[in-house]
């Protein structure tokens, strides 16, 4: 195994542990408030489900050197898996104090699913009826898109499980659609 | 006689209209509806009163009704739990009221719910019946 991926998860309970934290509630009912704001002001569930991608997007370009920075992170990824892992174990952990299971890698290996079974941005939400199409969470996909696309990852994430959706867990489908070869080291390995 | 039946819970918003009705009796008497109304509306105003010479939120037993009798629960945020109830095991009411309002809580931290509005949330419907069951 690649010492990336084994060291992964202590190196994110050490990143979250050395972070400041914020009341968890606080964080929920925030967010909360964004988005039925966002409701309001859009009134299209498809609308507002790309505003939240694009929020995460603005997140994810600007997030990304904090992550490198602070996370601990030795080294760049060698390859998808390694990518996947630390999305998984490190950043879910360092910034939403959770960790997602990485699943459902595809025969290309550039395809994978992460699954979280804790969500604190949904922490007492209830989807009205007439709201089954929200993404609550698409801000996360568009986090994770706009973070890889700084490192040259052009990937799509998108939810394809939802808790609030009555699905039992959350789970984000994350296609690696286009590498930048040039800009990725020489080791770096597609495939693998 | 301390075996508590719980007949009728009303939530009434700050507004003063009611929110959420349970009925939790296990005959439908034809006309129960409109005689809960009736006495919850009536038991309003006396919890009114109440409120204003107590620190306690929590219940009095505010009225009674033929041989029916109202318990009630103010919420910090002014709304009021009303509970028609045959039997008069105090403690149990007090329990229930709490397990309720922490339901209740947890509904409002809900960014769609809309204060004062009906309540829909089929999960508070849901829990609040099974508490309802366990009290009888």
């Amino acid at each position: 195994l690649p010492t990336m991926s084994k060291g992964a998860s202590r190196t994110g309970e050490q990143a979250w542990a050395k972070v400041p934290k914020v009341n968890g509630e606080f964080f929920a009912l925030t967010y909360g408030a964004m988005v039925t704001q966002l409701v309001r002001d859009f009134e299209d569930v498809d609308e507002v489900n790309k505003q939240l991608e694009k929020m995460g997007y603005n997140i994810g370009i600007r997030l990304i050197d904090e992550f490198l920075a602070k996370s601990g992170i030795n080294g760049a990824c060698q390859n998808h898996r390694e990518v996947a892992d630390v999305i998984a174990k490190v950043a879910f952990k360092m910034f939403l104090g959770v960790v997602a299971d990485v699943t459902n890698w595809n025969a290309e290996k550039n395809s994978f699913c992460l699954v979280l079974y804790e969500n604190p941005l949904t922490e007492f939400v209830e989807l009205p009826t007439e709201m089954t199409g929200l993404v609550y969470s698409n801000i996360i996909c568009g986090t994770i898109r706009g973070a890889l696309e700084m490192l040259q990852i052009r990937a799509e994430c998108r939810f394809i499980r939802d808790t609030l959706k009555g699905d039992e867990v959350n789970e984000i489908q994350v296609n690696i659609i286009e590498v930048m070869e040039e800009q990725m080291g020489d080791d770096y390995n597609d495939n693998s | 006689d301390f075996r508590t039946m719980a007949l009728l819970l009303i939530i009434v918003g700050q507004s003063g209209e009611p929110i959420y009705e349970l009925d939790a009796s296990n005959n439908k008497v034809e006309d129960f509806q409109h005689l809960s109304q009736f006495i919850a509306h009536s038991a309003l105003d006396l919890v009114e009163q109440n409120a204003w010479t107590t620190n306690s939120t929590s219940l009095k037993s505010v009225d009674k009704f033929q041989d029916k009798y109202v318990s009630a629960f103010l919420t910090p945020s002014n709304c009021k739990f009303l509970l028609i109830h045959e039997g008069r095991n105090e403690e149990s009411i007090r329990m229930f009221f709490v397990e309720v309002h922490e339901i209740f809580i947890k509904l409002m931290l809900n960014p769609f719910t809309e204060v004062d509005a009906p309540i829909v949330s089929g999960f508070f419907d849901k829990k609040i019946r099974q508490l309802a069951k366990r009290i009888n």
